[in-house]
């Protein structure tokens, strides 16, 4: 069976306007420069990246909570780019998100259950009665209970807090859920009750995930295809395995070996990375990983790496053209 | 969050929460305000002005206008007279209460007709930004280079004296600062991540403008308020004091000062009466919103 594309995502860019001074010219930081990917249903696509890179503008600019400069989103068949804002709002219905401070994005004059209710409220979905029924079903399948209905947000732990989260995203039954580093925030001990919660979801309600981290272990874990971002660009893309057991792009592979050696007879050559990340305002010339790449050539510094499909494996990097 | 063992026996395992949803609104309001001693001290006074404002007529002991000047600059407790008379020998502590209502009523009309129309403003300026904001900000701004009192004296003296025009000229004065402070509120809010995650729930704008922004202005609009009555009632005395605003005989706090100064070194229970009256109703106000204050804040609750 082919894999149906839930999702495409073509040359999305996000241009901030900076202004450094009175008598500057305008300066633009490229948070998000000409990505595409496609995500199919079903799967869980990974966003990886050091912070900063444009993992959460690229989520936000998704699902439309940012402004983007330009590109096109096709969403089951449809470019939603350009929706007007209650156009846009009936869509959300099928896309949610889950955020990555679950404390931030609860309202915290708000009961739990106005906050599970209001998704189907504002819907029209179902009466008052079995809004509160479904409210206290999907709290049990989160792990929390009906006593927790007319609690407010501060009363509950970090971990407690991300499950009503990731509940009001559920609530609605949509079709993909963006999650922007769902558990980074999260004590460790806490962080895989909260995937596995996400994983159990995903069987239950055939969810699909784009799910951005910096997290390698936890991607490795739970996704599908996974794509790697620097400076706003997507470098690689292909599936997890892939990625991680032979990685292409040499900003991929000093990322990896950045990760502590989970299996002992697992065999790693360490690259460090030189430098710090440049800053998006500058970008170097040329492919942006230059400066810190271990395998600079000269064509690096002043030509843009071409985007490269090794089958099934894309990668931007001069290395691998012929 | 503590979490209590459930028993086999099937009791409740959150008795909080159980009853947090059978108590009345009203009964953890009395319950709450009777664990502070500020609280009530500012609810009892505010009682105490509202009673006086509102039943003044059947409480006062004298006609507040009758003037007998064989009794003039009677000092406080003589000849039936607690607070003493004044200079046509009108009875002071009548003359208090008839005056009460006119604070009262300042008071309260000046911060809700302030309040909604800087509240409006300050969300429109503050959420749909754009030339809205740009037009009422620069109002705000003009208004804010002239002290609050001399604009409202300026407004009341081209518009002329009496009761409903030193409203109406505190309200033109006092909007903007209720514009500003819910400016910058909804500025703050509308960035914090609970109201994008409201927009990717998918909650229409104007439902989130009313559900998610206006209930959490009411903590920083109540604040406000509880200071800004205060303000009203001694603008309303200085303005009345300076020979606008509420003119004599009616009796009100400020022009009772106003015409008590000439007498201030002979006869000081004219004015120091009508100077406490005042004062205490502005710390009781004062009082009285701390506490509302601290309530309304779920966050702050069981504390
Ligand atoms: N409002 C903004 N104005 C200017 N620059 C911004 C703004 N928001 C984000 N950026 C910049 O865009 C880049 C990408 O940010 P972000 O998407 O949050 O990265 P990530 O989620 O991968 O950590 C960063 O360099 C950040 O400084
Ligand atoms: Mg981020």
């Amino acid at each position: 069976m082919l894999p149906e594309p839930l999702l495409e995502i073509k040359q999305l860019k996000k241009f901030y306007d900076i202004k450094t001074g009175w008598f500057q010219p305008k300066q633009q930081v490229k948070a998000v420069d000409d990505v595409s990917f496609t995500v199919y249903k079903g799967e869980t696509f990974g966003l990886v990246g050091e912070s900063g890179c444009g993992k959460s503008t690229t989520g936000r600019a998704i699902l439309r909570l940012q402004e983007m400069t330009s590109g096109e989103i096709w969403f089951q068949g449809e470019n939603i780019a350009g929706l007007s804002y209650e156009k846009m709002r009936k869509l959300r219905r099928k896309m949610q998100m889950v955020f990555q401070d679950p404390y931030a994005s609860l309202n915290p004059k708000k009961t739990i259950l106005q906050i599970l209710t209001e998704p189907l409220r504002v819907h029209g979905l179902y009466s008052q009665e079995e809004r509160v029924k479904k409210a206290i079903e999907i709290l049990e399948i989160v792990g929390l209970s009906e006593y927790h209905l007319h609690s407010y947000p501060h009363e509950f732990s970090g971990g407690q807090r991300q499950r009503i989260g990731i509940a009001k995203a559920v609530i609605l039954q949509p079709e993909l859920i963006i999650a922007d580093e769902p558990v980074s925030a999260l004590d460790v001990s806490i962080q895989s009750q909260v995937i596995n919660l996400l994983l159990k979801l995903q069987r239950d309600f055939q969810l699909t995930y784009v799910f951005i981290s910096h997290d390698l272990g936890v991607v490795r874990h739970i996704t599908d295809r996974v794509g790697v971002m620097y400076l706003g660009k997507l470098v690689e893309l292909a599936q997890t395995e892939d990625i991680f057991t032979d990685p292409k792009h040499p900003y991929t592979k000093a990322l990896l070996s950045a990760v502590p050696i989970t299996h002992p007879d697992e065999e790693k050559d360490r690259v460090i990375l030189a430098g710090d990340v440049p800053s998006p305002l500058n970008p170097p010339q040329g492919c942006t990983f230059h400066p810190r790449c271990p395998d600079c050539m000269m064509i690096c510094k002043t030509e843009k790496p071409p985007v490269i499909d090794l089958g099934n494996h894309v990668v931007a990097c001069h290395m691998y053209s012929t | 969050m503590n979490q209590t063992t459930i028993t086999s026996t099937g009791v409740n395992p959150h008795p909080v929460n159980m009853l947090r949803k059978r108590e009345p609104k009203w009964q953890s309001f009395l319950r709450r305000l009777l664990k502070s001693p500020t609280g009530i001290i500012g609810f009892l006074i505010i009682l105490g002005v509202l009673f006086l404002g509102l039943c003044g007529p059947w409480v006062a002991p004298y006609d507040p206008n009758q003037a007998e000047l064989s009794k003039k600059l009677l000092p406080p407790l003589s000849d039936g007279h607690w607070l003493g008379t004044d200079q046509l020998g009108r009875d002071i502590f009548s003359r208090l209460i008839h005056g009460s209502s006119v604070s009262l009523i300042i008071g309260s009309c000046t911060v809700l007709f302030a309040g909604l129309i800087g509240t409006t403003l300050g969300l429109i300026a503050g959420y749909f930004r754009g030339w809205a904001d740009i037009i009422i900000m620069r109002i705000v701004d003009v208004k804010l280079s002239f002290p609050f009192v001399l604009l409202v004296l300026v407004i009341n003296a081209v518009m002329g004296a009496g009761l409903q025009n030193i409203i109406i000229s505190l309200v033109f004065a006092g909007w903007i600062i209720y514009a500003r402070v819910v400016r910058s509120e909804v500025l703050a809010l509308r960035e914090k991540e609970f109201i994008l995650s409201c927009i990717a729930t998918g909650v229409p704008r104007w439902e989130i403008i009313l559900r998610h922004i206006v209930p959490n202005l009411f903590t920083p609009i109540i604040v406000l308020s509880s200071l800004q009555i205060a303000t009203y009632i001694i603008a309303e005395a200085s303005i009345s004091f300076l020979g606008f605003g509420v003119q004599p005989p009616q009796p009100a706090w400020g022009n009772m000062l106003s015409e008590g100064k000439d007498y201030i070194f002979s006869a000081w229970w004219l004015i120091t009466f009508p100077g406490i009256a005042i004062v205490i109703t502005a710390l009781g106000v004062n009082l009285f919103g701390d506490w509302l204050r601290d309530v309304l804040d779920p966050e702050l609750k069981g504390n």
